[in-house]
């Protein structure tokens, strides 16, 4: 016997059981989840796990196995990470990407390798247009929706010269055009900041001398932290709209009395009306010990919408189970969930004010910023 | 643009520039006495921002905070010196790069385990908070004022201590000879085991001025540690001097340049590419700084010219 023979027996065998394995989650599923768990960006992974898993847990399933692992915020990790779910542990479904750069090395490589993904967080234009998949689902925003709902709130409340900054990558340049998009007032000016810069001492001498009457910024995570402690600090009293990025449960504690009273978007807020997010926010709370975030709707939303997909077909019929997604018969925790031709959510998203409840820092829903809003790509999609 | 803007701007980039130079300046006591290349100087400017934020928000005192980052850094400083960094100072940078680089990963690790993965609230004092009238009708906030005040009051006490007291000598003479100050009977292990706790205090205070300002969270560290890297490879390594001077270059360089490079790229660029374009360029601005003092002087402006 050759050592070709040797290693093609070898490769049957591994077949065999690979094909045994398929049948063996025939009815569940084998889903992985690549988030980002440490490092400073491990606070919306985390969110987006748990969540994930309430609703795995709630649904009692058992036949559902979740693998996760850590993309510690860095390409080339998810990437490895990916390669390996998919072909050594022949994952049926993907999930878990925070950041729209890592989602751009992941997911289209994913979806031709005939896995499905569904994102819980990232939304990055590309994948929203041309670049889209049958394969692929967003289930929480495309990355411009929430800034657009800051510029039609800022059309409301009477803002006609905004001053606007957002991080110098693809994202901060979706948060920019997505405001502009629907803002229809003058700028004061427009910068783009270093990517996780701390010190926006410069930027906010620069407001204060430009005659704005409002400010519009995405600093998602720390460097949303940095600016509003500082701004506050500046004497600067301009109104301050901004997406949920830098006002979500993780970060407002952290911020303090410096956000209070600032509007900012949202496609979901703890005390959006309907039975299903009451029972999410408790079950969160009494489960974590924390209030739970946007992030942590959005990955509760993604497991729930795997769960009403697996109830109707399994996964290895992949035309009936993209038919089961694609209905999105879930009850969403943010009320009405559709999804539009492009597999982006087609829905309301809100404003809302960062108040103080007792000792805790979090928003209270102010209404909705824009109806049944789809994105601006969706006319780029041929699937 | 008008005076008061570059004025602001100025006093921006000194504030920043001085809050280098505490980090800088522990870095490059290090480097120039010991010879070692500590990564992990980062973390110790991240502990002392987490024990700020932790005693200050349990205490409600800010100075209680402040002099809980000085002792928690100065020991971490201490624990790390006698425990890894001792083994290292006869070893090839490169190992000293992993072990202080294994050591970023363990304090990282370690703070999120004790404190969590989300961000502590740290708060400057409300004496502090606010802005104030300069003349000129220069508003500018009251704790960056402090900040630059301490920032200058402790580089005035590290020149005192470098040129005026005994430690100081001993410090200098470690930097220029090591084999002589050992050969000379000074207890080198305790004066390195001291130098280390001293900058890492430093980095543990900047970390506590700075935190109450950005965000306290876990990697914090790092991306000051590349800033500081920077400083003294343009101050010249083992130079408090250097350092000095080298951190208000680069904290200048970084805040003007972020302001006027794309307003000056606007005189003859569309406003929509200038911006980016000039916001490029500003974020590159520091290291072209470094190659032309590099260019200028190979050893950085202060470093001990090669005989």
């Amino acid at each position: 016997m050759t050592f070709k023979a040797l290693t093609l027996g070898v490769a049957a065998a591994a077949l065999m059981a690979g094909g045994a394995l398929a049948d063996g989650h025939a009815g569940g599923a084998k889903i992985g989840m690549i988030t980002t768990l440490s490092g400073g960006g491990a606070g919306l992974g985390i969110d987006v796990r748990d969540g994930f898993m309430l609703a795995v847990e709630q649904s009692g399933r058992t036949d559902i196995e979740v693998l996760i692992e850590d993309d510690q915020r860095k390409p080339d990790i998810a990437v490895q990470l990916a390669d390996k779910m998919i072909q050594a542990e022949n994952v049926d479904i993907m999930t878990g990407i925070i950041w729209s750069n890592l989602a751009m090395a992941v997911v289209p490589s994913t979806t031709a390798q005939g896995k499905f993904y569904l994102s819980p967080n990232a939304g990055p234009s590309a994948l929203a247009g041309k670049g889209c998949h049958q394969n692929y689902f967003n289930v929480a925003w495309q990355n411009d929706n929430l800034h657009e709902a800051a510029g039609a709130h800022a059309n409301g409340a009477g803002y006609g010269n905004t001053f606007i900054l957002a991080p110098n990558y693809p994202a901060g340049k979706d948060a920019l055009t997505g405001y502009k998009r629907m803002y229809e007032g003058e700028l004061a000016g427009e910068i783009y900041t270093k990517l996780g810069q701390t010190d926006y001492a410069a930027e906010i001498a620069q407001i204060r001398a430009s005659g704005a009457d409002s400010v519009f910024f995405f600093l998602p995570g720390g460097m949303g932290i940095s600016f509003l402690k500082q701004y506050a600090a500046s004497g600067v009293d301009l109104p301050v709209v901004g997406p949920a990025f830098s006002f979500d449960q993780g970060i407002l504690q952290a911020v303090g009395d410096a956000a209070l009273g600032v509007v900012n978007t949202s496609q979901w807020n703890k005390d959006l009306p309907g039975e299903a997010n009451a029972a999410f926010v408790q079950t969160f709370e009494a489960k974590y010990g924390r209030l739970p975030s946007l992030y942590a709707s959005q990955g509760f939303d993604t497991a729930n919408l795997i769960l009403s997909a697996l109830d109707k077909a399994p996964v290895s019929d992949q035309d009936a189970f993209r038919e089961a997604l694609r209905a999105a018969e879930f009850t969403s925790v943010r009320g009405e969930f559709k999804f539009g031709a492009n597999h982006h959510p087609i829905q309301d998203i809100y404003a809302r004010e960062v108040v103080q409840e007792g000792d805790v820092f979090t928003n209270k829903l102010l209404g909705v910023a824009l109806e049944d809003h789809a994105d601006a790509y969706a006319g780029d999609c041929k699937m | 643009m008008s005076a008061i803007l570059i004025a602001e701007q100025v006093l921006n980039g000194l504030q920043f520039g001085v809050m280098l130079f505490l980090m800088a300046a522990g870095l490059t006591l290090i480097f120039g006495v010991m010879g070692l290349i500590n990564l992990a100087h980062g973390s110790l400017y991240m502990v002392g921002a987490f024990a700020a934020a932790a005693v200050a928000g349990a205490t409600g005192s800010f100075v209680l905070g402040l002099g809980a980052a000085l002792a928690a850094a100065a020991a971490a400083g201490v624990l790390i010196e006698m425990l890894v960094i001792r083994r290292l100072y006869r070893a090839a940078h490169l190992d000293q790069v992993l072990a202080t680089f294994a050591l970023i990963l363990i304090f990282s690790e370690g703070t999120r385990w004790v404190f969590g993965s989300f961000p502590l609230y740290l708060d400057i004092p409300a004496a502090l908070s606010g802005p104030v009238s300069l003349p000129g009708g220069i508003l500018y906030p009251a704790y960056r004022l402090a900040l630059i005040a301490a920032g200058l009051a402790v580089a005035a006490g590290l020149w005192w201590l470098t040129a005026r007291t005994r430690v100081g000598i001993q410090i200098r003479a470690g930097a220029d000879d090591r084999e002589m100050i050992a050969a000379l009977g000074v207890d080198i292990r305790r004066l390195y085991t001291l130098v280390f706790a001293l900058g890492a205090a430093l980095a543990g205070l900047a970390g506590a001025l700075v935190g109450a300002i950005q965000s306290v969270q876990v990697g914090m560290g790092e991306p000051v540690l590349i800033l500081a890297f920077v400083v003294i490879v343009i101050g010249g390594i083992g130079s408090i001097k250097g350092a000095f001077i080298g951190a208000l270059l680069v904290g200048l360089t970084d805040t003007l340049g972020g302001i006027f490079l794309p307003e000056l790229f606007k005189l003859f660029m569309a406003p929509d590419t200038a911006t980016q374009a000039g916001s490029a360029l500003a974020s590159m601005a520091i290291y072209i700084l470094m190659s032309a003092v590099l260019i200028w002087r190979p050893t950085g402006l202060y470093g001990a010219r090669p005989a």
